[in-house]
This record gives C-alpha cells, structure tokens and sequence, in this order.
C-alpha cells in the first residue's frame, strides 16, 4: 500500500494479473508524481499485465493524463497497462486527447479480467 | 427562454501552487452551485479552469517561486465568462500557444506524456484570448454551459 498526502493506492495479484487500484479521486498536476512513482512500485517484479483499475477516479487533467502514459511507457514493451472503470469526466479527457485509441479500455475492472486472465500479453 | 437563475459575479484569489489550485478548483464549483451544472458541464468547467492554473503554475511563475492568482467569473445568456489573471512572465512571442492536437499514431515509446492542457483549452473553450497588461497575464475564455434553452 503507497499512501501520499495526494495519490493512495493499492495492489493485489490475481490470475497472474497485477491489479492497482486508484484509491484517490484525483489525478492531477499535485498528484502526477506520485501516481508515477507509486503505479512503478506497485508494479515492480509483478506480472506482465497490469490492470489499472480507475473507478474511484472523478477527475484527471493533462497531467494525469500524461502521468498515466509514462508509467504505460515505463511498462512498455514487455508488460501491459490496461485501464478499467473511468468514469465519465476521465474518460471525456482520453476521447478528445485520442489516448482512448492508445490504450486498452474496460468499463470495469472485472471485464479487464475476464478479458486478459489467461491470454498472453500480445493477443 | 427561462429565466437564468440568480447569480452573481465572483472572484477567487490563490498563489501558484498546486494544492491551491484543487482548492481553488473546489472553491470555483462551489460558487457555480446556484447555476446547477449538470456533472458533463462541471466536469469541462473544472478541466478547463485547472489547465490554465497548471499552466500559470508550472510556466507563468518560476519552480522555486510562486504569486498571486486571480479568477473572475460571471454568467451571460451565453455561458460563462471567466477571466484569469496573474503577475507572471509573459508567453512566449506574447501569444498564445497553438494547443495543436498530439499525434497518438506514433509507437508507443513516442507517445507524447505532456502538452496536452492548452489543446483541451481550446477544444472546450470559446473565445479564448490572451493579453499582456503591464505586469499582468490576462486570459480570457467562454464556456458555453449553464446556457439557457428555449421553451
């Protein structure tokens, strides 16, 4: 468990598929760093997929947004970032920034598993 | 048309800092309350608003210094009307930037991580313009919410 004043999250490991979840309301300009730095921790020596569960989010800026890239870049190429549960204002800023054709989109974190338990990393 | 509910200008004030702007954030959607955005408008209100104060937080004012921020806003028959103002540098060539949309179909070690707040400005915002009074950096823009719909 990461807890900072901005960013609280969590980790768990199931189906050999690493779940963080994002236990603050906001991923902005005061919590990007933390979130980058917390999503590596949560993340490091864990399963190629990486399961990013969003639902307790309300609101991301650009700097979120850019928070959530680096740390899919900081996985890439070997591992996996996929996104779960964003709400309507987060997912407002990935449709008009084009990211929601970059990365992988579940509504929730649920689908994300049943989607990628068992299938490898490329498929 | 129905008549706008009642609503008075205001003004929030901060100093350049990051947790200032959430509060402040806060504070602006508190003061918009009487005009009972629907969760779509306040969710464009806040990104806005938050894009142009992390702008003048992390570009206007120097890392190591901050000053003073000021926000006024009021609400016309078409949307709201704000205003941001701060004692900062000045952008660059005194204009603007583009706020041109980042190229995704790039690999995804390419794929830019910043430089995306002044193309969300410009996409949801109207009107938006920039003068240098002075001292003073003046934004200002329209969002067109809270508009009053005919009968």
């Amino acid at each position: 468990m990461l807890k900072d004043d901005f960013m609280e999250l969590t980790s768990e490991v199931e189906a050999d598929i690493c779940i963080i979840t994002v236990h603050s309301p906001r991923i902005d300009a005061a919590a990007a760093l933390a979130f980058k730095d917390g999503v590596r921790a949560a993340a490091q020596d864990g399963p190629d997929k990486v399961i990013l569960d969003l639902s307790a989010v309300t609101f991301i800026d650009s700097s979120g947004l850019g928070a959530i890239v680096a740390s899919m870049k900081h996985l890439a190429p070997e591992r996996a970032l996929i996104l779960a549960g964003l709400g309507p204002t987060v997912q407002k800023v990935f449709k008009l920034t084009r990211m929601d054709q970059v990365f992988t989109l579940h509504e929730t974190r649920q689908q994300a598993l049943d989607m990628h338990r068992g299938s490898t990393c490329d498929s | 048309m129905t008549t706008p509910p009642p609503f008075n200008p205001f003004e929030i004030s901060l100093s350049s800092e990051e947790e200032e702007v959430r509060d402040a954030l806060g504070r602006l959607l508190v003061a918009l309350g009487p005009l009972e955005l629907d969760i779509e408008e306040a969710g464009t209100v806040e990104l806005v608003i938050a894009e142009a104060l992390n702008n003048i937080v992390e570009h206007a004012y120097a890392p190591d210094a901050s000053g003073p921020i000021w926000i006024k806003c009021k609400h016309r028959t078409d949307g709201l009307h704000l205003c941001i103002a701060d004692e900062g540098e000045m952008m660059p060539n005194g204009q603007l930037p583009l706020g041109m949309a980042q190229d995704v179909d790039v690999d995804m070690m390419d794929l830019p991580d910043g430089g995306f707040g002044w193309f969300l400005i410009k996409d949801l915002a109207k009107d938006v313009r920039y003068h240098r009074i002075g001292e003073v950096n003046q934004l200002d823009l329209r969002l067109a919410v809270a508009i009053p719909q005919p009968n």
